[in-house]
């Protein structure tokens, strides 16, 4: 057996270090799902009946659709009547300053390493908070609204600027999309929205970190950034789950608009959500649909994504280029260890002229794990002199886990150019023992190449992130090598 | 002593690649070990190094008082041991001052010594550039990738040279240098050498020898040392060839 090999049959896994449940009391939902339930939820959140509405015809589309199984996962079926669709915490009063927070939920941020003040003070994020569902705490509110950027809750931008949400609300991901953006759409509980008007570039990232905190709630946010001509913004998403023995879903839609020209969105995400224990008991099904469009001219759309965790991952953030010369951009380390699973990629849609997409995709797995890149390039009769690049690169560590790559191509304008390049390689022992003869422990040598594998991606992540990003891949394969 | 080695066996599949190595190297020496294609140096080293793929049938080694055998090979080379590869490994994404820092602070720390921060570790790196005329960019780029032959071998003596070992054994460090670097690399390890530490070279040409001027030589064959001398062994063997020593061997047992 080779060295790497021995070291994997030795594997310890390390414990999920965010498993832990904090203690606020929960305002539930009934179990189950029914046209009550999307009431239920409607009526909680006091929304304006058009969105009720909505939520209503989701759900009624919902009951028509089959759940999809064209994916290369595989799991027991979901029982969706036997989950509960909404919980918050007790409804305080609204806050003006993070001293007012519920010192237990500030220790839960604090355990999770995210303190708010420090952020507050520190790091120009301007955080916005979502524990199961509903938005704690929002900071920067004021500076970001002197430059009249938008960003709150979802619920509130409902309530405050319901023209807008209104207006763009489903118009990038349909609520009959597919299956679980139907389910999200009738029973989203919150989220966050953004809005950055004409010349603006947002001057500090924005962050939100979700939740998922009461057992047995599906959690369904509801993310919507619109940018105005010549804006920018850098949006930034993280999530750590506490543990739990059942699995949880977390269907959530993200819809980007890239509205006038220049418009730019950066959208990045780190997902560490509880991937389950060794033999794959436990763990978060993370079923989102994300996309983004450039309709303005010269838009740009950026997502780069770290996902390790969840036990189960089908996501695929993408870009309709619509506006001629956008821009699409898609950044992806897909981590699996154990028996995690994933089906991740991305869709360029190119319909504009001279329309450019860019796709790095780093997949990685270890243990018994499954790794699977799938994605669709289409370059519409109209795109012009449309440009595709696309790298997909698997790094396998062991023999007992698998990575698949997925590549479609639907090419209609002889124009075009699309390239794919495509490999699969392994941490070599020489590699190891190399590092090793230099004084690093296995453990360490195998992060620093693996590290080294992603650079591509990181080098996208804002400086701070890109540093949590190493952590979290290093926690991920734990165990994994010597 | 530096290190003690006595009557070391290895095997690999099955088969026998060292027969009975001894070879003691006292702090201050410099040791060098000649011998044609296949005779085991790289083995031996690989085996000092503590490469897995090899099993030790038999015999020590002793590494400053201490089983060198019995240790990961991490160990060994925070303990002090270096080893030049002779085919150094490529590490995409990862650039060489970085690995370098890393390898660096897990020796410290095993030292009982604080981590360098990034400052402190950018000017103690300039500081061992000039030693073997290494260029600033060539510790940006990924380690090793690209690497023309005779930069990788300089980028192993400036490792060597920022990580200080105690022993630093050198496999075929001259193979594709041209004579240029060859200077550098061998005045690089002079620099280095002191009353407390050794060095191990390994190579086929006395060439190397005229610049790190061997306190000892041996000759390697079929797994064994069989002849040891000063330097002048090594001049004799460039005039004569192995056949000169090995045909005695040949005669049948
Ligand atoms: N992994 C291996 N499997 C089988 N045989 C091996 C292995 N590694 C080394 N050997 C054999 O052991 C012998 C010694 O090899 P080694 O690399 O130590 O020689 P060397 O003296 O360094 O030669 P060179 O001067 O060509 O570098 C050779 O016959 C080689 O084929
Ligand atoms: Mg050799």
């Amino acid at each position: 057996m080779d060295q790497t090999g021995r070291i994997l049959e030795n594997v310890t896994q390390g414990e999920y270090k965010y498993g832990f449940v904090s203690d606020i009391e929960a305002e539930t939902a009934p179990k189950g799902l029914n046209e009550e339930t999307v009431r239920f939820i409607s009526r909680k959140k006091n929304e304006p009946s058009w969105l009720l509405e909505w939520r209503l015809k989701a759900y009624r589309h919902w009951l028509t659709m089959e759940m999809p199984h064209w994916q290369n996962v595989s799991f027991p079926p979901i029982d969706y009547q036997d989950a509960f669709y909404y919980a918050a915490p007790k409804p305080k009063k609204k806050l003006n300053s993070m001293n007012e927070v519920d010192p237990e939920l500030r220790a839960t941020f604090e355990k999770l390493g995210i303190s708010l003040e420090e952020q507050k003070r520190l790091s120009g994020v301007a955080v916005d908070a979502v524990l199961d569902s509903v938005s704690i705490a929002t900071t920067f509110r004021s500076k970001l609204a002197e430059l009249g950027i938008i960003f709150c809750s979802f619920s509130e931008a409902v309530k405050e600027h319901p023209d807008l949400v209104k207006k763009y609300l489903g118009t990038v991901v349909p609520y009959t999309d597919n299956y679980f953006a139907a389910l999200n759409s009738a029973v989203f509980s919150d989220g966050s929205f953004c809005y950055i008007p004409k010349g603006v570039r947002c001057p500090m990232e924005l962050s939100t970190y979700f939740r998922i905190n009461t057992a047995n709630t599906g959690q369904f946010e509801r993310t919507l950034l619109i940018a105005e001509e010549d804006a920018y913004v850098s949006y930034l998403e993280g999530c750590t789950a506490p543990m739990r023995d059942e699995n949880q879903l977390h269907a959530a839609v993200v819809e980007l608009v890239a509205l006038g020209n220049n418009a730019h969105i950066k959208y990045s995400t780190v997902q560490n959500w509880y991937p389950g224990d060794r033999n794959g008991k436990g763990g978060i099904y993370n079923f989102v649909t994300k996309r983004g469009i450039c309709i303005g001219k010269r838009s740009k759309i950026s997502w780069t994504q770290v996902e390790t965790g969840s036990a189960i991952t089908w996501k695929y953030p993408g870009c309709i280029l619509k506006g001629d010369d956008s821009v699409g951009e898609f950044y992806s380390v897909a981590v699996t260890n154990n028996r995690q699973q994933a089906d991740t990629g991305t869709k360029m849609i190119h319909i504009g002229k001279n329309t450019r997409s860019t796709i790095i995709s780093k997949g990685i797995s270890a243990g018994h794990s499954n790794n699977s890149y799938r994605g669709l390039v289409k370059i519409s009769a109209k795109a012009e002199k449309a440009r595709n690049f696309s790298q997909c690169d698997s790094l396998l560590m062991g023999d007992q886990c698998g990575a698949h790559t997925f590549p479609y191509l639907e090419v209609k304008n002889k124009s075009a150019t699309v390239e794919h390049e495509a490999t699969t390689s392994k941490i070599s022992d020489d590699q190891i023992f190399y590092c090793k003869q230099r004084g690093l422990s296995g453990e360490d040598a195998a992060n620093l190449i693996v590290n080294g594998y992603c650079k591509e991606v990181f080098n996208q992540l804002p400086m701070e992130f890109a540093v949590e990003a190493q952590k979290l891949l290093s926690v991920t394969l734990e165990g994994s090598v010597g | 002593m530096i290190l003690e080695i006595k009557n070391l066996k290895v095997s690999i599949d099955g088969k026998e690649i060292l027969k009975g190595i001894n070879l003691s190297v006292n702090a201050g020496e410099v040791h060098a070990v000649m011998g044609p294609n296949g005779s085991g140096k790289s083995t031996l080293a690989s085996v000092l190094a503590g490469k897995e793929d090899y099993t030790v049938t038999g015999g020590s080694v002793e590494f400053l008082g201490k089983d060198l055998l019995a240790l990961p090979p991490e160990e060994r080379a925070r303990e002090g041991l270096f080893l030049a590869f002779q085919y150094p490994v490529e590490i995409p994404g990862v650039s060489t001052a970085n690995f370098l820092k890393t390898a660096l602070n897990e020796i410290r720390k095993h030292r009982g010594m604080e981590p360098l921060d990034a400052m402190d570790f950018l000017s103690f790196m300039k500081e061992k550039m000039k030693l073997v005329n290494i260029d600033t960019e060539l510790t940006k780029r990924p380690l090793n990738e690209g690497f023309s032959g005779g930069e990788k071998k300089k980028n192993e003596v400036f490792q060597m040279a920022l990580l200080e070992p105690r022993l630093g054994v050198l496999d075929e460090t001259d193979s594709g240098l041209d004579i240029d670097a060859l200077r550098v690399v061998a005045g690089g390890v002079n620099k280095l050498k002191t009353k407390d530490n050794a060095f191990v070279v390994i190579t086929h040409y006395q060439r190397l020898l005229d610049y790190i001027v061997p306190d000892y030589v041996h000759i390697m064959y079929d797994g064994r040392i069989i002849k040891s001398g000063n330097k002048d062994l090594a001049l004799e063997l460039e005039k004569k060839g192995y056949d000169w020593i090995t045909k005695d061997l040949k005669t049948p047992a």
